[in-house]
């Protein structure tokens, strides 16, 4: 063998080893064949509000700041709050003072180690009105002391009941014992910023040129109207466990190309147009998806002094819950999957046990029975018959339900309902200020706890349209914030809004997704839906 | 002619400046505004963001402030719902690509529409004439809407030649799809026209006094019947490369193009005040900067028009 041959030989063959070893790449713990191209593209709706992770207000964006961001906590598949840049937390004896330990080893982009003082301007910087943050509301409601103060200018953000104590040691004091408070330090608005990157670049600092974050990718690229591409982070301190080497959210308008697209091949993950579930169920099978989502859908009755007279009384708003059949709206109409509502919140939300109401435990006949009855008492009949005005923000699911609402009522009980939509900003702005007579809500949850679809109905919150107002429901969420076992008081909360009706609550979200086979780990038990891309993976076809 | 040309140019200052006021006008007639959310905003926290996109002066101030930053800085200011982004960015990343898009399909239609006109109107009559005419009607009939789905089905879908969407600094694979659907139903109407003012041309006197010389057809057509033919031609041009430019929120929403069509639709969805005025300033000085060259290209066309 010449010396060529020879020296050939050894290169094929240690290139053959070569691409077996990237071919065998395997996963550490399940050991299942890993994809060559761990990229995931999935689909958003529309450009997203910032990457900012105090400016950020919509879903979609937070998703992304989540991968660029690690705050103190992160959530795992279940929900289940697990270490982020805080390996562990301690509270004081009166509750309202929290200690969290950071890790030494987290770090930004740039190299420069996270501290407790990352976080302490992140909070200051949410809290300042300078900064007019849209979250700045998150900032009183996570009870911080002085947060109201600071959040209405009357206080200076320093004042914030938020101190490093020493670089890796971050204490928070609250105005009052928040049970839930670890799971609001998950939000996007709590996670740290990089003060150097800020002051240097100004509001520029988001652009991928100037970025830095510490979460486990960085942002290559932004293209508004077409593309957000994020790849993984070298200085993420757990980047050796991280396997998806790139996220591509693709901005793409109409759901039904994205579905087109997902067909193709070019997305991995795509939201399923309503009522299109069943038939994917059955072409792509295991590859449709239905899980139930922290987010509920309603009607509600308009109780204040410019709403009609029929809807103050009771007996009339249970006749109109009580006649809709929402098997027929949960599987004819929407078709994916939805679970029917019969309580405001979602029974999949943690430690909530609704309430067996009434309602609940009947068959429709004997629903629709009990509803003529009672729109019989309250005096409406053939002679004098119910009518009023419905409205929904413009959409064609949306205007599905009312177009079969209004027609349960027409001919269970003989009620007229108008129906009119209006676009998103109008309608926003005609239900604020009372002018409706039924109009359509929903809710998504902003952290996992009753109270975030409960408080919406108290007197006195900004998002009661309805002005439904009843002081024993107000006094049962008030002994909540402080309660040690909350679970019956939220039942008992349902249980008179069962009695009062002061909504239709008609089903819970749930989230219809195609994803793709190869796709690995997506947190579909996670009611929040609050996904990292660090925790996910593509398999080998 | 350059008298005409800077007084057009005078008058179109006021014109966009009361196109500018109209459309401030409405759009804060309009219910709702950019902050009105699903879930109200404490005052508090409405009055910190009022401030600072300067929401909470009086209206007369704000049309001023905007009217002075743009004269003095040439900035046309914050988007306020974007908020990592300002409206001089929106438009210098979204401006290129509708242009790009824009100008392919404009002459796209044009050639092709121009063409089939020609070869239906000189061939009258026959299956060239029937072939021309039956392609020009389906692809009028065939407006971008209908054109995006058959596109990505037949090349994405089925083939599987062309990516669905999306802009990549615009590579040609991904202008394709996009260039077509805009420019079939406006390739149809240029083609009609094209043929029956042809046709009407070739009817006219000074064609049969041609003819009578003995000129050949070829010589006819291109040196005596082709400015005339085009004049009506290009009265239609000059509002379809304004249409292409500005209508093509459609493209934008179906392939991704990240142009400046789906900004413009999206800031009057969500009030964003800024974007809404700005991408309203700049579709108002294209449409007075078209017209102007429209009229100017009649007088090159038509020895009779002089300014």
């Amino acid at each position: 063998m010449t010396r060529l041959t020879r020296l050939t030989l050894t290169t094929f063959l240690s290139a053959g080893l070569a691409a077996g070893a990237v071919a065998q790449e395997t996963h550490p713990e399940t050991g299942e064949a890993l994809a060559a191209d761990q990229t995931f593209t999935y689909r958003i709706l529309d450009n997203i509000s910032s990457i900012d992770p105090q400016i950020v207000e919509d879903t979609d964006g937070s998703d992304v700041v989540r991968d660029l961001f690690e705050g103190l906590l992160n959530q795992d598949e279940n929900g289940e709050l697990v270490p982020g840049v805080a390996t562990d937390w301690e509270l004081s004896d009166d509750k309202m003072t929290y200690t969290f330990h950071l890790r030494d080893n987290a770090k930004w982009s740039n190299g420069d180690p996270v501290t407790a003082g990352d976080f302490v301007y992140a909070w200051r910087r949410a809290a300042d009105p300078a900064t007019a943050s849209p979250y700045q509301w998150f900032i009183s409601l996570m009870k911080l002391e002085n947060g109201d103060a600071v959040v209405a200018g009357d206080m200076a953000p320093e004042e914030l009941g938020v101190e490093a104590i020493d670089d890796t040691t971050l204490e928070v004091r609250l105005t009052t014992p928040l049970p839930y408070f670890p799971q609001m330090v998950v939000h996007s608005t709590t996670f740290p910023s990089p003060q150097s990157v800020i002051e240097e670049h100004g509001s520029a600092w988001t652009s991928p040129e100037n970025f830095v974050g510490n979460g486990a990718y960085v942002l290559t690229q932004m293209n508004p109207g077409e593309s957000i591409v994020r790849e993984k982070s070298e200085t993420y301190w757990d980047a050796e466990n991280v396997i998806l080497d790139k996220s591509v959210a693709l901005i793409i308008n109409d759901e039904n190309v994205a579905l087109t697209r997902y067909r193709a091949g070019e997305i991995d993950m795509t939201d399923i147009p309503a009522g299109q579930f069943p038939r994917l169920r059955d072409e792509y099978g295991e590859e449709a998806h239905s899980f139930p989502k922290l987010c509920n859908y309603y009607y509600s009755f308009n109780l204040s002094e410019s709403g009609p007279e029929a809807f103050k009384d009771p007996n009339v708003r249970k006749a109109l819950a009580l006649a809709v059949d929402r098997d027929i709206i949960v599987n004819n109409v929407m078709a994916g999957g939805q679970p029917p509502a019969y309580v405001f919140t979602p029974e999949a939300t943690a430690g909530f046990d609704a309430p067996a109401t009434e309602m609940a435990g009947m068959t429709q006949a004997e629903r629709d029975a009990k509803a003529k009855e009672l729109l019989a008492e309250a005096g409406y009949g053939e002679d004098n018959p119910l009518s009023f005005n419905m409205v929904y923000n413009t959409s064609e699911a949306h205007q599905k339900v009312a177009v079969v609402l209004s027609q349960m009522w027409k001919q269970k009980l003989g009620v007229q309902a108008q129906l009119s939509n209006m676009e998103w900003k109008v309608f926003l702005e005609e239900r604020g200020n009372q002018n409706f007579e039924l109009a359509r809500g929903a809710w998504c949850g902003d952290y996992n706890e009753a109270s975030t679809f409960l408080d919406l109905l108290q007197s006195d919150s900004g998002y009661n349209d309805g002005k439904y107002s009843n002081p024993e429901y107000d006094q049962l969420l008030a002994e909540a914030l402080t309660a040690d076992d909350t679970a019956p008081l939220y039942t008992k909360a349902e249980e008179i809004l069962a009695e009062d009706m002061p909504v239709i609550p008609l089903y819970h979200y749930a989230g219809v997704y195609m994803i793709d086979d190869s796709l690995k780990n997506f947190p579909v038990n996670n009611i929040q839906f609050n996904w990292y891309s660090k925790d996910l993976y593509k398999a080998a076809e | 002619m350059l008298i005409y040309i800077l007084r057009r140019l005078l008058v179109a200052i006021p014109t966009i400046a009361l196109l500018v006021i109209a459309a401030f006008c409405m759009m804060h007639l309009a219910p709702g505004g950019p902050f009105t959310s699903e879930r109200p905003l404490p005052p508090d926290v409405l009055a910190n963001i009022e401030a600072r996109y300067g929401l909470d002066q009086p209206l007369w101030k704000q049309l001023w402030d905007y009217f002075a930053n743009i004269v003095l800085h040439f900035d046309f200011g914050p988007s306020f719902v974007y908020k990592d982004r300002d409206v001089n960015d929106i438009i210098a990343t979204g401006f290129p690509i509708s242009l790009t898009y824009g100008s392919l399909a404009f002459l796209a239609a044009t050639l092709v529409g121009v063409a089939l006109g020609i070869a239906a109107a000189i061939r009258h009559n026959t299956w060239v004439d029937y072939f021309a005419v039956s392609l020009g009607i389906a692809a009028q009939a065939l407006p971008n809407f209908i054109m995006g789905p058959i596109l990505i089905l037949t090349f994405t879908l089925w083939l599987g030649w062309l990516p669905g969407g999306g802009w990549n600094g615009g590579q040609w694979q991904y202008l394709i799809m996009p260039v077509i659907a805009l420019s079939t139903s406006y390739m149809g109407s240029i083609a009609r026209i094209t043929r029956s003012s042809m046709l009407e041309v070739m009817n006219a006197n000074f064609i049969r006094t041609a003819r009578a010389k003995g000129l050949p057809q070829r010589s006819i057509i291109w040196r005596h019947a082709m400015k005339p033919t085009l004049l009506p031609v290009i009265s239609y041009l000059g509002p379809v490369f304004v249409y292409v430019l500005t209508g093509s929120v459609f493209v934008d929403l179906y392939f991704s193009t990240g142009g400046l069509g789906q900004a413009y639709v999206n800031s009057a969805l969500t009030r964003d005040y800024a974007v809404l005025l700005g991408v309203t300033i700049l579709y108002g000085a294209l449409t007075v900067i078209v017209n102007l060259l429209t009229d100017l290209a009649y007088a090159w066309f038509d020895p009779k028009i002089r300014y």
